[in-house]
């Protein structure tokens, strides 16, 4: 199939209804707005259901009642939207159902601005809402990642009976690529993905069966059961971690004098600064962490040649991924942290300067 | 003739079929059931009516009625 | 013999959780006989609420959730959305529907989604120990309204009939009370009516019922009925505020 030249946010909505996701639900937000309008425009031609519900509360109540119904579902937003929807985050995870979640990051706190950021990592990666959980976290840095993201979003969902998350951010909602898609799901392959929960989802009790009492729940008052309830949840994320860690190195070598590690948009401009420093002989290397949950930690440790002296991480944040490079550093090398906030996205140029310093 | 029943399983003992009963044939009895309530019973099934009022008042769906 | 009255198979051998005298479980039984009665158990979906019907999820013998507090409607909407050939209902009490779910079952009644919304107002919050509601009554004593309802600085109790039935899209909507053997068969009515027009995907079909507390009022099973009667039903009128599937449908009972 020959590449289109799309937004990422566009891209991100063509690919989860090629993945066969039917269903769809949010509330408008900049700037995250073009996948709202494009699911608006292209849900009804494929037979599907767009609904723009009343709040982002709403929305992912919504959700909650799709997936707990077996059905592929999404909903997206931005920033301020997505701390409203932690509350039905939390119930989803609880519940152990499959959806995706898409969050078009914007500058914060409050109503921040429009601009990108990736001030949500926090919000993402270390809870948001209540309880002991996790969500499974992409962090997509270009159009074509953001899309082939949402096929794989709707896989581990479905794998794991957990929400996911695509972090993504205003630049690369908003920025066009060309990108390549997937061939869609036929609708025979939709109505079996459709199927493969009805051991446990609301359904028809197609075949009268007595016993056919199907409960999508988190409430469970008998301490002792919701112990069990969650030591089994933390099972199924040491499951997680052990096979769906995803990362990207970029020029790691054992020359590397400097490591960076950097996600989504950010790390783009850090492989611009690295390509410019790789011109006047530094050697630096990057790691991309995919997955921000499950986190890459090992390979973190990996990266880390003989000449490394220092590691740097960048974010368009105050440093919220650090503590977890810090982690998986455990004070081999000095770690550093530089960003920027408000909505404002470093430079190559800015970023170069910040890893001369360290030659 | 008309038979109603109590499942003491299910009965709270709140009196609310003892009131509804047109025949006040209702009575809580004097034994309880597992939860600590005096059940509800019938105590003169033969005057019975079947008329259904203390089940359809019966807020724990503890009642039978037979014709 | 026949039995000519039991527990309808719509419901599961699991005895409810209420306090003795308690009228959810009338509630409870009305909507259970209608399913049957529409010979839905099989394609019957139930959202519970955040409440003392909180476990109404264990109670119903078909599919069910437990939603967040206040959210049942959204809920619902997402579960029909996804299984249109499946019938669903949302259970809920005042607080959960008319304070912090009130955008929630506003706007599913605006869109007209095809559920059925049972409401149990008994004007306190029950499952957290009798705080005021959003229908708690003008003067009444609650645990955060210990010297009455002040409609001064708090306002007056909602009336969600007389809200929702200003909406174009809803297709039903009843109150009735659940407050004797004679009300508990008009409610019957009105319940067989709402699953009916579920079961044909008529629209949006609401019931609310007066119902009681006897726990958090401090009022005997028997006398808390007529303390509703005297003290509920003057504020919340019983009768049918919508029919769409009737002509001429009056307002409430005068
Ligand atoms: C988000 C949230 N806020 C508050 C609560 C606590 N809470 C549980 S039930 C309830 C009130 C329920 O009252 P109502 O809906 O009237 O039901 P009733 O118990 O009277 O049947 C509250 C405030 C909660 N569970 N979740
Ligand atoms: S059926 Fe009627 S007469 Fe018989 S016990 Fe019940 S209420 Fe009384
Ligand atoms: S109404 Fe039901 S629960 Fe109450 S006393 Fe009678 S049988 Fe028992
Ligand atoms: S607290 Fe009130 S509403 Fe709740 S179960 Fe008891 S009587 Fe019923
Ligand atoms: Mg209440």
């Amino acid at each position: 199939m020959a590449k289109i030249l799309m937004k990422g946010n566009e891209a991100v909505a063509e690919a989860a209804i090629r993945s066969g996701c039917r269903l769809y639900f949010a509330y408008p937000i900049t700037p995250q707005s073009e996948l709202i309008e494009y699911m608006a425009k292209m849900m009804p031609k494929v037979g599907g259901t767009f609904l723009q519900a009343e709040s982002e509360v709403a929305a992912i109540n919504m959700v909650y009642g799709a997936a707990g119904a077996g059905k592929r579902v999404m909903t997206s937003s931005s920033s301020p939207g997505i701390s409203l929807k932690q509350e039905g985050i939390s119930y989803i995870a609880g519940a152990e159902l499959p959806a995706v979640i898409v969050n078009v990051q914007r500058g914060g706190p409050g109503l921040g601005d429009i601009q990108p950021a990736q001030a949500d990592y926090f919000q993402a990666v270390k809870g948001g809402g209540h309880g002991d959980y996790h969500l499974i976290v992409l962090a997509p840095n270009s159009v074509q990642e953001f899309a082939d993201m949402a096929s794989d979003a709707f896989d581990l969902a479905d794998k794991y009976r957990n929400p996911v998350m695509i972090l993504s951010d205003g630049m690369l909602g908003q920025m066009m690529e060309p990108v390549e898609f997937k061939p869609a799901k036929t609708q025979e392959e939709i109505n079996t993905l459709g199927e493969q929960h009805t051991a446990w989802c609301i359904c028809p009790n197609a075949d009268g069966d007595a016993k056919h009492h199907h409960e999508i729940n988190s409430l469970e008052l008998d301490p002792s059961v919701l112990e069990k309830h969650v030591n089994h949840m933390y099972e199924k994320y040491a499951v997680v971690e052990k096979n769906e860690v995803r990362c990207e190195t970029y020029n790691v070598s054992d020359d590397n004098e400097v490591l960076c590690v950097a996600w989504g948009s950010a790390s783009r401009i850090v492989k611009s600064a690295i390509n410019e420093l790789k011109k006047e002989g530094k050697s630096v290397g990057l790691i991309r962490p995919i997955t921000l949950w499950p986190y890459p930690y090992e390979a973190i440790v990996k990266a880390i040649g003989p000449k490394v002296r220092q590691v740097y991480v960048f974010e368009l944040n105050t440093g919220q991924m650090l503590d977890d490079v810090k982690i998986a550093v455990e004070g081999r090398v000095p770690v550093k942290f530089w960003g920027k906030v408000g909505g404002i996205v470093f430079t190559p140029a800015e970023i170069q300067e910040k890893l001369e310093a360290c030659f | 003739m008309p038979k109603m029943t109590v499942d003491p399983y299910y009965c709270k003992g709140c009196g609310l079929c003892i009131a509804a009963c047109p025949k006040k044939i209702i009575r809580f009895s004097e034994n309880i059931n597992e939860k600590g309530y005096h059940y509800a019973e019938c105590y003169k099934q033969e005057e019975c009516i079947a008329c259904k009022m203390c089940y359809m008042t019966c807020p724990d769906v503890a009642i039978k009625v037979e014709k | 013999m026949e039995v000519i009255a039991r527990r309808p198979e719509t419901l599961t051998k699991t005895p409810f959780t209420y306090c003795p005298g308690c009228l959810h479980g009338v509630a409870h039984r009305l909507i259970a006989e209608a399913i049957e009665e529409n010979g839905l158990i099989n394609q019957m979906a139930g959202v519970a609420p955040v409440g003392c019907s909180v476990f109404a999820y264990k109670f119903f013998n078909f599919d069910m959730a437990e939603a967040a507090h206040g959210r049942a409607p959204a809920v619902a909407t997402g579960m029909k959305r996804a299984r249109p050939d499946m019938h669903v209902f949302t259970y809920q009490g005042d607080g959960d529907l008319a304070a912090i779910g009130t955008a929630e079952i506003v706007h599913a009644a605006n869109r007209g989604e095809k559920l059925s919304v049972f409401f149990v107002n008994n004007a306190i919050y029950g499952m957290t120990g009798g705080q005021m509601a959003p229908t708690t009554l003008p003067d009444m004593k609650t645990t955060t309204s210990p010297y009455g309802r002040n409609v001064e600085d708090i306002g007056y109790p909602i009336r969600m009939c007389e809200l929702l039935s200003t909406l174009v899209a809803p297709y039903y909507v009843e109150r009735v009370s659940l407050l004797s053997p004679a009300e508990i068969i008009k409610a019957k009515k009105a319940v067989g009516k709402a699953i009916q027009y579920n079961r044909e995907n008529r629209g949006f079909t609401f019931i609310e019922f007066v119902s009681t507390c006897p726990t958090n009022w401090g009022i005997d099973p028997v006398k808390s009925r007529d303390w509703a009667r005297d003290n509920m039903l003057p504020f919340f009128k019983v009768g049918c505020f919508r029919d769409k599937g009737e002509e001429n449908v009056q307002g409430v009972e005068k």
